[in-house]
């Protein structure tokens, strides 16, 4: 009911993969990689200059708005609510973490095989992918729904927590893996380095949003959107509902995986407070903010909540808490359909204003 | 005794068929077997929730391209029948089959509706968010599976069904709008629509006029009778009246078991089925 | 030069010091002198001759003798003898360095010591290390001289010191008192203390390669019956075998006892659950509610403890009990408010509800932090609530963790009986089975919700008071609960206190009886992953209701 009750004519340009809010999105994202980076190339001395420590900064917000949109695919359109995904998020960061400590000093035991950049490529995709199978193939096959689900994954990020805060882990206890120097044969303080990263981010940023969007205007987004509203409908028409879950549950942790993997060099550590569910609930508030069953709205609700965080807690740390809960109470409240909501209701007012403008001239 | 042996020689029977040894030899949708006559067959079901026996013993024989009414007061099982049909609930023992070859109770909802057996919810559930094309989009017969799914488009063929159904079911007018905003009774339509698309054997439909103005009942009743024939239809309803306009074969289900069968004269002139309705019910209708 | 006058002047205040001191003891030994001819009559001189004698054979530099002179002390008629005793284990018998006087050393944490008369016990002024030599002794003498003194205490005092006395005597009987405690113990009255004395007694005889005796020890939990017995048990004689067979009973039973230890220990963690889940189950359930700000409602609760106890500083007894309605109403409050502002207005969308309260516990933590402070705080248990009840050798229950058991056993004996005979519970129930049925049969569900929301709430803040006296009171404290509180529900089935119950206390014990095999971590990660894997089974709780689900 609180979807899109304005609309009493389905926008059909919606479903296609090219409609006007994935080119518009895909333009912003793209000009705005290539803005930041001529002005990074700018002298220091221009006024223009945005500094490698910036660069970094908006890399860290690109790996945000990756696990914003897993946190989408699955919340937005399937209706599951995961509190756990900072779970694969740092599972990937993990894998990550353990290449580049490689480079540096060999790893023990099994651990040895990540020394290889392409074994820990696979690793970043397939240690949240097989979490997320066997997670999701035993919750979703004896239909764990709603807000049961959401504890358990917040349990199961908790318990991942408590796991890697071990030292017989052997990924670092408590203060987690750190002292990154290299990736691939190049130094992580070099300047290129940074920008790479940066331009790796934006670009799987960019990659994952088409991928969600084909997947959403597909028949399978539509049985996932089915599912959300009316799961016994769906598999009364036949639909196996678990399996629809479940590919979906994977891709997302996947996404989340990827997403940890390129924020670790960015940052320089990952370490078991990734795991804590606050994290995991911060994500969802992002996607909230932005507007959730909308891609570009957790696109723009990572974003805008990130910056925020980085201004505030600089400037006035105590109020951070406040500000974020706060956030919290008033998108659920006055914003349920999020930014996004409120820029479609109003494109929605306009276009319905242009009709009968044109109704008007022409009668 | 007798119930143990006879589970143990089907389970045996089950074992030991030929197309089901490995699972994969299995054709997909291996067509159902009604040369033997009845296309649904209860045998002896029985189930109770903390004690509440739901369905005592029932047995009930649907034969295919029929068209059956089933009445009863509320709480005599007629929900839970349909439950135990299409999968959702499991029956403490008895027997389900579709035809004449597939045990209902070894499978699942989804492979329940993907055998031809479709089902109309008490209340009308369609997709809100989705238009009235998509939805019969996706209850179209066709391929389930996830991947298959994700790289589906919609063909001519598929475009034409959809067509045909809207027509049925009287939406054309309606195609791209959102199933959310339809009336009650045309979400009720669309649902029916959706189960057509499935080209099923066997419709389960759950009081469909509940809530429908005279007109829209009359629609419905027509296209209910014209379904009949073309696959098997199975009404559960409270209302005598609409029971009444389309019934041939009428069920009286009392207290979870088969109270009276035959046609709607029959049945109402049966004593035991006027005092558990106490004349109440048939005179409001 | 100045040398010598700094060597002179060191000289004279040696000198004075000596002579000052001299003259302090010869005024001392005048005045007891003086007292001791003014008292007419000989009888006092010979009564004084014997305790004298006694108390010569003490200075000797041998142990053995020492011991033997103490026995003979113990044996003796001598009046003073338990205190003379006592001094002697404590160190402050002693005598005149250069006199033939006793003293006893009342105070020797200073310089100087009080001391009095060891026979006539009169205040004798003070003495020094200088001026007193106290008597030394050594382990083994020690130990003769406790046993000496638990012999003697059983001839005298009240039930509850002669009970001590034996228990002091166990593994203290040698050959040289066996038969006096023997005889004792056949006086004894007291039937605890004469099984004490046949404990301590068959040890001795056990020692002495009694196999009878050891018949008597089966069972018996004592440390010291548990070390002479596997010492004797080494060996390789019939005697060895018995006691090893002994030993395994002690062995099992002290076994039973840990598994008891545990099971407290388990059913008080438990208890903790219960209590921080309960409040949930019933919001959870009456309204489907996930209330993630319940944790900081339990922190609301602690705190209201802590801010009562320093209202009323020194009476941590009378702000426990305060605290206990003070920490429901404070936290009541506070769920009413909640409910109030937000959470009517989502009504229906269980995850909307489950962001927003989060946010409020967000607001709750950190408004927590600005006003008091991050640290913790630490709130004073009444000494009624410390300590520990000894059951037995081998089992000892704290006495808060017992208190916080019985209190969330009360509290869930109280909760039951208000949704059971209650208007409220009946109205509770009726919105919890059908809300628009019992709206429509006129009970105001608005109002129900108001009041379960500031019951589960102060409930909560109940909660918050029991934690206050197990553990620091701090911002984070409802943090670290609220993932075990729903699972504790969720376990237990959603809106079934019996469940919650159930659950909360089985998941204490299992947590409990795992840890001292994986460790505290792996134990609640094993729980954790246990509980998860529960629910996808059985995804209704322990006591699911079957029924048709539409």
């Amino acid at each position: 009911m609180t979807t899109q009750t304005f609309l009493h004519e389905r926008d059909r340009s919606r479903q296609a993969f090219l409609s006007r809010s994935t080119l518009l999105t895909s333009l912003v994202l793209i000009v705005g990689m290539l803005v930041v980076l001529v002005l990074n190339a700018l002298p220091e001395s221009s006024a223009w200059h945005v500094s490698n420590a910036t660069v970094s900064l908006l890399g860290k917000y690109f790996t945000y708005m990756l696990l914003a949109l897993a946190v989408d695919l699955i919340w937005g359109y399937l209706g599951i609510l995961s509190l756990g995904h900072g779970a694969f998020f740092a599972l990937g960061g993990y894998a990550m973490g353990l290449y580049l400590n490689a480079q540096t000093s060999p790893l023990p035991g099994w651990q040895s095989i990540m020394t290889y950049f392409p074994v820990a490529a696979l690793a970043v995709l397939l240690a949240p992918g097989l979490l997320a199978l066997v997670f999701g193939w035993l919750a979703f096959r004896s239909r764990v729904t709603g807000v049961y689900f959401s504890i358990i994954t917040q349990a199961l990020t908790f318990a991942l927590m408590l796991a890697f805060n071990r030292n017989e882990m052997g990924m670092g206890g408590s203060t987690g893996l750190t002292r990154f120097y290299e990736l691939l044969g190049f130094s992580l303080a070099s300047e290129g380095m940074t920008v790479a990263l940066f331009v790796a981010s934006g670009m799987a940023v960019l990659l994952a949003f088409w991928l969600c969007q084909a997947i959403t205007v597909s028949r399978l987004g539509r049985v996932s959107v089915a599912t959300r509203d009316a799961e016994a409908r769906v598999r009364f028409i036949g639909y196996r509902v678990d399996h629809v879950k479940l590919a979906l549950f994977v891709v997302s942790a996947m996404i989340a995986g990827v997403a940890g993997a390129l924020y670790v060099p960015q940052v320089g550590i990952i370490n078991p407070s990734t795991f804590a569910p606050l994290f995991s609930i911060e994500v969802v508030v992002w996607v909230a903010l932005g507007g959730r069953a909308t891609l570009y709205g957790a696109l723009l609700g990572a974003l805008v909540v990130n910056y925020l965080k980085t201004v505030l807690t600089g400037v006035m740390p105590d109020a951070w808490l406040f500000i974020l809960g706060g956030l919290f109470v008033l998108v659920t409240m006055l914003l349920p359909q999020g930014i996004a909501g409120v820029i479609s209701t109003w494109r929605g007012k306009r276009r319905d204003g242009e009709k009968q403008d044109r109704q008007e001239v022409s009668a | 005794m007798s119930v143990i042996d006879s589970t143990r020689f089907d389970r045996l029977r089950e074992f030991a068929r030929p197309d089901r040894v490995f699972d994969f030899m299995a054709p997909a949708q291996s067509p159902v077997d009604v040369r033997h006559g009845p296309i649904l067959y209860l045998e002896d079901v029985s189930v109770s929730f903390d004690g509440f026996q739901a369905i005592n013993r029932l047995n009930l024989t649907i034969d295919d391209g029929e068209l059956r009414c089933i009445i009863g007061p509320n709480g005599a099982g007629k929900t839970t029948m349909m439950d135990i049909i299409t999968g959702k609930t499991r029956p403490d023992h008895g027997q389900v089959w579709f035809g004449s070859r597939h045990n209902l109770l070894t499978l699942d909802e989804p492979q329940i509706a993907n055998l031809g057996i479709g089902r109309k919810f008490q209340k009308p559930t369609v997709f809100e968010a989705l238009d009235v094309t998509e939805n019969l989009e996706l209850a179209m017969a066709g391929e389930r599976r996830v991947w298959k799914t994700l790289l589906a488009r919609l063909d001519h063929e598929g475009q034409a069904r959809i067509d045909e159904v809207l027509e049925t079911i009287g939406l054309s007018g309606e195609r791209y709008r959102l199933a959310g905003v339809l009336s009650h009774g045309q979400k009720q339509w669309l649902e029916i629509g959706m189960l057509l698309m499935q080209r099923p054997r066997l419709l389960l439909v759950d009081e469909p006029v509940a809530g429908m103005t005279e007109p829209e009942m009359h629609r419905t009743a027509a296209l209910l009778t014209r379904l009949a024939g073309q696959q098997s239809v199975v009404v559960v309803e409270h209302d005598m009246g609409f029971v009444r306009s389309i019934a041939r074969q009428v069920t009286v289900l009392h207290q979870g078991s088969v109270l009276a069968e035959g046609t709607m004269d029959d049945v109402s002139s049966d004593p035991r089925v006027v005092e558990v309705y106490l004349g109440g019910d048939e005179e409001a209708a | 030069m100045t040398k010598i006058q700094h060597s002179a002047g060191r000289f004279l205040t040696r000198l004075l010091t000596h002579s000052m001191l001299l003259c302090l003891l010869l005024a001392c030994g005048l005045g007891i002198g003086s007292a001791a001819s003014a008292a007419p009559g000989e009888p006092q001189a010979q009564a004084e001759e014997e305790p004298r004698a006694l108390l010569e054979a003490l200075d000797t530099r041998s142990f053995e003798d020492k011991g033997d002179a103490a026995q003979a002390i113990a044996e003796s008629a001598a009046e003073q003898k338990t205190r003379w005793l006592q001094a002697l284990l404590d160190g402050r018998l002693g005598k005149e360095r250069r006199g033939e006087r006793f003293y006893i050393i009342t105070d020797d944490s200073g310089r100087e010591w009080p001391i009095i008369d060891a026979i006539t016990f009169e205040d004798a002024g003070t003495g020094t290390r200088r001026t007193v030599e106290a008597f030394k002794i050594n382990n083994d003498l020690r130990t003769r001289i406790e046993g000496l003194l638990a012999s003697l205490s059983l001839n005298a005092g009240d039930e509850a010191s002669r009970l001590s006395a034996a228990q002091r005597l166990v593994g203290e009987v040698t050959a040289g008192n066996a038969d006096r405690v023997r005889g004792m113990r056949d006086d004894e009255e007291s039937d605890a203390v004469r099984d004490q004395l046949d404990v301590a007694l068959a040890l001795y005889d056990v020692q002495q390669g009694d196999i009878e005796a050891l018949g008597t020890l089966r069972g018996n939990l004592d440390t010291r019956v548990r070390n002479t017995l596997s010492s004797i048990a080494a060996g390789d004689s019939e005697l060895a075998a018995e006691a090893q067979s002994v030993l395994g009973g002690i062995e099992s039973k002290r076994a039973w006892y840990d598994r008891a230890q545990t099971l407290f220990f388990g059913l008080s963690a438990g208890s903790i659950l219960v209590l921080a889940a309960i409040g949930l189950a019933i919001t959870f359930g009456v309204m489907g509610v996930i209330n993630m700000a319940h944790g900081e409602l339990i922190m609301i609760g602690a705190y209201t403890t802590w801010m009562i106890q320093q209202a009323l500083p020194g009476q941590p007894g009378l702000a426990l009990a305060l605290a206990i309605p003070g920490g429901f109403l404070v936290a009541g409050a506070f769920g009413v408010l909640i409910e109030r502002t937000v959470i009517r207005f989502l009504k229906g969308r269980p995850l909307e509800t489950l962001l927003a309260t989060f946010g409020l516990s967000l607001i709750l933590q950190q408004l927590v932090r600005s006003v008091f402070s991050p640290l913790n705080r630490r709130v004073t248990s009444p000494d009624w609530l410390q300590g520990a009840w000894q059951i037995n050798e081998a089992l000892s229950l704290t006495l808060n963790r017992l208190a916080v058991l019985l209190f969330c056993l009360a509290v869930f004996a109280g909760l039951w009986a208000l949704m059971r005979y209650t208007r409220l519970g009946l109205e509770v129930r009726a919105v919890t089975q059908n809300r628009a049925m019992a709206r429509a049969m006129g009970v105001r569900a608005t109002r129900v919700d108001m009041l379960t929301f500031g019951l589960g709430a102060g409930v909560a803040g109940l909660a918050g008071v029991a934690l206050s006296q197990l553990t620091n009171v701090g911002p984070n404290l409802g943090q670290s609960y609220i993932v075990d509180s729903f699972l504790v529900v969720v376990f237990g089935g959603v809106g079934n206190l019996w469940g919650t119950l159930v659950a909360g206390m089985s998941l204490g014990v299992i947590n409990q009886v795992l840890q001292p095999w994986v460790g505290a971590v792996l134990a609640k990660i094993i729980v954790l992953v246990g509980v998860i894997l529960f629910i996808q089974k059985r995804p209704q709780g322990i006591f699911a209701p079957k029924g048709r689900t539409s």
